[in-house]
């Protein structure tokens, strides 16, 4: 299917339907925000997944989702083919949370700044790598540090996160995501709160990981440029929908779903000549609360036609390895976008 | 003959005062604003490029200070003068729209309210024309009138950042000056916000002072482009010619720095190191210690040389060193 | 937190500083704020009379009824005596080691209280804050005072354990409100969402993530409650609510009051541990501005300024 890696064995993650709705409007609110809606995707070992989107659109949820800061709504989610919601006792929770960490956006933010960066890093050892004696994980802590770029280890680990510049913080929370030896590291917008001449350093250490140490990531962004740069895979998401999934490249240069020809005209890209003048209006995206049926793309849609309006169009694949959730686009391409497809999802 | 320029910026400096001693955040910065133009200021952290502004618009605050230089508004010196002669320029003259000035608006007032503020304490009493002028902002900025009556929580982030640059022309000033206006934005929401921008300058003559990280967001929109590095000015030139010849290696490691959306997926690499600590201050080039390209010349601090349209403070393109290169 | 605020607005980047080690924020900020230094020095002041207080006077026992009565001040009696005969000055001195006592037990005591409640239930939320903050809000709206006249007449015949007791259990509703409302600021921050990720359990998020960050809080806090033990301790022991054979300034009060001090002509009787009690009670709010500081950087004066970042 198109949100799945090529055919092999079990994929790292696997997300079928996942739904995770909140409730709004105060202590006696009726209205549901319907931040994620029947999601389904896969993960697989050594790749990078770019999630792309607009604030609202979900994506942020979904990797709460996957780091378990929520459980969803409805839905399941498969590590290596487990139902994570099987997974209860405290021992069992704690190896996941060990493969699967989580990056923060806002590098600052995600450090205590009551103590220095040393702790997050060595609190992370002593749950999850009891591997290392207790006098062994400070060394360890600097060896993975000084890996990371981080130079001198020992010295930047005693510093207290006010003193570390944008890129350096954000070094030390992949450094506290490596401490676990992950399989998949779930990064939340990792560079966007970065010096745009300090995310490059980030992304390549990104790929590295994948590289050098199979480490999957999940890298969701809103940046659809750096999505190309590092990613295997791109998903679009769209108000708690996935929109487009694919190869990278193919996505990119052929998409299919509107939402990701309107992302990808608002890029700007100082190696291309200017661009025509944009003509309408490009609008917002919603924020779902109790929606409607059909696609939640509708309002800034260019070719939206009546079909929209009345049925939510299901992620299909279009192309090879290559899906969209659009009945324009299902039409064009003569397959029926509500058509379920052939395994799973 | 030429119009006399909205803004001359002189040899302008800014200090920091620490207990280690000052640092020169702004080293002699020098700049000319034409009337409509719209100069983008681009740098990497630290270069100095936000104090810059906050010094031209005599914003800053103890521990920092105008040290010395220029700044004259349509002839008018403006470092030195008192608050009471600042306050009728401000808004009038120049306007600042900040970063993340969507949380700069009042919470617990409506949005027409805050106008009417602004309007009343720089000289204008008229109800009416208050409301009138606040209803053709939000026109001009494309926000429905109704939302005079909106909070500002009521709005999106997109919209509050309009509705600060709707504010920003109140009073139609000549200058108006940015600094990251789009960095809190989606990619959608910072296309439709600069695309607006430039549209009012079109249609409103102002002239725009614009500071980002972001060099591919000015790329488009800027008529000129000054590239800042640990607080000097170290490439200005026509914004195209920028991009298309840059100057100084440093210039050149910025553009580097963004993944391209079409075109060659290749490994990018930034720029290596980190900028210079401005308490002490390399003698020579300011960036020969991450330089790829650094000879024996650039011990000696490079000033502006011309390099075609452009000027690039970077030795390569001193007459002489050019024969040794080659 | 200090840190937290130094470094300004998320976003920001800095250039790399050079390593300070934090202990000395507190005194620095103690040394350069006036208001801070008076408190601290009156501080330890009381402290050095509480400790050694055979030091200060030649009178061993301050109690006994020594002398001779109502004597004016003089080379042997700097102060005067009372009407029973005892050293005034040598009481003042004496009972120092109750009244500091108090104060730091009560601050203490209120101060870990108000703590754990308060940051149980922002951290907890749901019905675990609405049954804490219930809780609260009861000892917060009881009338004190009456409530803890009342206590300490039915509890016994005065005993300074009773005292410390009641004070506690009146004095820590307020600051739970206080602390509570800052850690529900700090519920969403992402470092304690990467502590969540990271399998913390809650108990270990809320002692060694959330707390540390509101030290300068919990202080100021502890500063208030021992202000409130000074002044609402003297004021029982004064209505004779207090071990009345204790040695202390607002036993000192009692017995000049019931014998009519300030009529016969013996107003340093009465003055003198009233003033005690005044500076000790100020020494604590003085200290505090010394934490205003810290915790808020809005309210430092631009001395010597530091800035250890250059803005882009």
């Amino acid at each position: 299917m198109t949100t799945e890696p090529a055919a092999g064995p079990t994929p790292l993650i696997e997300a079928r339907g996942l739904t995770r709705h909140f409730r709004v409007g105060g202590v006696l609110g009726h209205k549901t925000l319907h931040a994620v809606d029947d999601v389904n995707f896969s993960i697989g070992e050594r790749e990078i997944v770019a999630l792309v989107g607009e604030s609202g659109s979900g994506k942020s949820t979904v990797a709460r989702l996957l780091a378990r800061v929520y459980k969803p709504t409805a839905g399941e989610i498969y590590y290596q083919g487990r139902p994570l919601s099987r997974f209860r006792s405290r021992k069992e929770l704690l190896a996941y949370r060990s493969d699967v960490p989580m990056v923060f956006q806002d590098p600052f933010a995600s450090l205590n700044p009551a103590y220095r960066v040393s702790h997050g890093i060595l609190r992370g050892m002593a749950l999850h790598r009891p591997d290392i004696p207790r006098d062994r994980r400070r060394e360890e802590a600097e060896r993975i540090v000084a890996s990371l770029g981080l130079d001198p280890a020992g010295d930047v680990l005693d510093r207290y996160p006010y003193e570390l510049s944008g890129g350096q913080r954000q070094r030390i929370g992949f450094a506290q995501a490596l401490a676990y030896r992950p399989r998949l590291i779930v990064a939340d917008e990792p560079v966007s709160m970065l010096d745009v001449s300090v995310r490059i350093g980030l992304l390549n250490l990104m790929v590295q990981l994948r590289d050098e140490r199979g480490v999957s990531v999940l890298y969701i962004t809103h940046d659809i440029a750096s999505a190309r740069y590092v990613a295997d895979r791109v998903m679009v998401m769209y108000a708690g929908h996935l929109a487009e999934a694919g190869p990278v490249e193919e996505v990119l240069q052929r998409p299919l779903h509107p939402y990701t020809r309107l992302l990808l005209d608002a890029v700007p890209d100082p190696r291309a000549p200017l661009p025509a003048e944009q003509s309408a209006e490009p609008g917002e995206p919603p924020r779902v609360v109790d929606p409607s049926p059909g696609c939640r793309f509708r309002w800034r849609c260019p070719l939206a036609v009546d079909v929209c309006e009345q049925v939510t169009p299901e992620l299909v694949q279009l192309r090879p390895q290559h899906g969209a959730a659009c009945h324009v686009a299902a039409a064009n391409l003569g397959v029926a976008a509500q058509a379920r497809t052939t395994n799973g999802g | 003959m030429p119009d006399a320029p909205v803004l001359e910026v002189r040899g302008l400096t800014v200090e920091y005062d620490t207990a280690a001693g000052s640092a020169r955040a702004v080293d002699g910065f020098d700049l000319d604003i034409l009337p409509g133009e719209f100069v983008g200021v681009v740098g990497e952290s630290g270069c100095g490029k936000s104090t810059m502004l906050f010094g031209v618009a005599q914003l800053l605050s103890p521990p920092a200070r105008v040290s010395g230089g220029s700044v004259r508004f349509r002839g008018q010196e403006l470092v030195g003068m008192s608050e009471r002669e600042l306050a009728s320029i401000r808004w009038r003259g120049i306007s600042v729209v900040m970063q993340s000035a969507m949380n700069a608006l009042n919470p617990v007032k409506q949005l027409g309210a805050q106008f009417e503020d602004v309007m009343q304490v720089h000289g204008e009493r008229s109800r009416e024309v208050v409301r009138q002028r606040s209803e053709e902002v939000l026109r001009l900025v494309g926000i429905d009138t109704v939302h005079l009556k909106s909070y500002p929580h009521q709005l999106s982030g997109g919209m509050r950042q309009r509705a600060m640059i709707a504010m920003a022309l109140l009073f139609t000033p000549d200058l108006v000056i940015m600094d990251e206006p789009t960095s809190a934005l989606d990619v959608v929401a910072q296309r439709s916000l600069m695309m607006q921008i430039k549209e009012l300058q079109r249609q409103l003559g102002f002239a725009v002072l614009f500071v980002t990280h972001d060099m591919s967001l000015v790329s488009h929109f800027s008529d000129r482009l000054v590239v800042m590095y640990a607080a000097k000015a170290v490439e200005i030139g026509r914004t195209r010619q920028v991009f298309e010849a840059p100057g100084t290696p440093n210039t050149q490691g910025l553009m580097d720095a963004f993944p391209s959306l079409r075109g060659e997926r290749v490994t990018l690499t930034g720029i290596p190191g980190s900028p210079p600590n401005l308490l002490d201050p390399p003698t020579g080039c300011r960036f020969a210690p991450r330089c790829p390209k650094r000879f024996e010349m650039c011990d000696i601090p490079p000033r502006l040389y011309e390099t075609g349209a452009s000027l690039a403070a970077c030795h390569l393109h001193a007459p002489a060193a050019e024969e040794a290169v080659r | 937190m200090s840190a937290t605020l130094l470094a300004g607005a998320p976003g920001e980047t800095e250039t790399p500083g050079r390593s300070r080690r934090r202990g000395f924020g507190l005194l620095r900020a103690i040394r350069g704020n006036r208001k801070a230094m008076v408190g601290a020095i009156l501080l330890v002041v009381f402290s050095v009379l509480a400790a050694v207080p055979q030091w200060f006077t030649p009178v061993q026992d301050a109690n006994a009824h020594a002398f001779g009565l109502m004597l004016p001040p003089s080379a042997a009696h700097p102060l005067g005596t009372t009407a029973f005969g005892q050293d005034i000055l040598a009481q003042l001195i004496y009972g120092t080691r109750q009244s500091l006592v108090i104060a730091v037990v009560v601050g203490g005591l209120a101060t870990v209280i108000s703590v754990l409640i308060g940051i149980s239930a922002a951290y907890l939320g749901g019905m675990a804050d609405g049954v804490l903050s219930a809780v609260t809000d009861i000892f917060l709206v009881v009338p004190t005072f009456p409530l803890i006249v009342v206590i300490a007449a039915y509890a016994g015949n005065g005993n300074t354990v009773v005292v410390v007791g009641v004070l506690v259990v009146t004095g820590w509703s307020y600051g739970a409100r206080q602390l509570r409302a800052q850690a529900l600021s700090l519920r969403n921050r992402e470092f304690l969402e990467s502590a969540r990720v990271r399998g913390e359990r809650s108990s270990y998020i809320i002692l060694f993530e959330v707390l540390p960050t509101m030290t300068s809080l919990i202080l100021a806090n502890f500063l208030g409650g021992a202000l409130y033990a000074v002044l609402t301790a003297a004021g029982l022991q004064f209505i004779g609510l207090g071990d009345n054979n204790s040695l202390s300034w607002g036993t000192m009060l009692h017995w000049a009051q019931s014998n009519s001090a300030l009529q016969t002509g013996q107003a340093l009787w009465v003055v003198t541990p009233g003033l005690c009690v005044a500076l000790l009670g100020a020494s604590f709010a003085l200290l505090n501005y010394a934490f205003d500081e810290i915790s808020n950087p809005a309210l430092r004066p631009v001395r010597r300024p530091r800035a250890r970042r250059t803005r882009s």
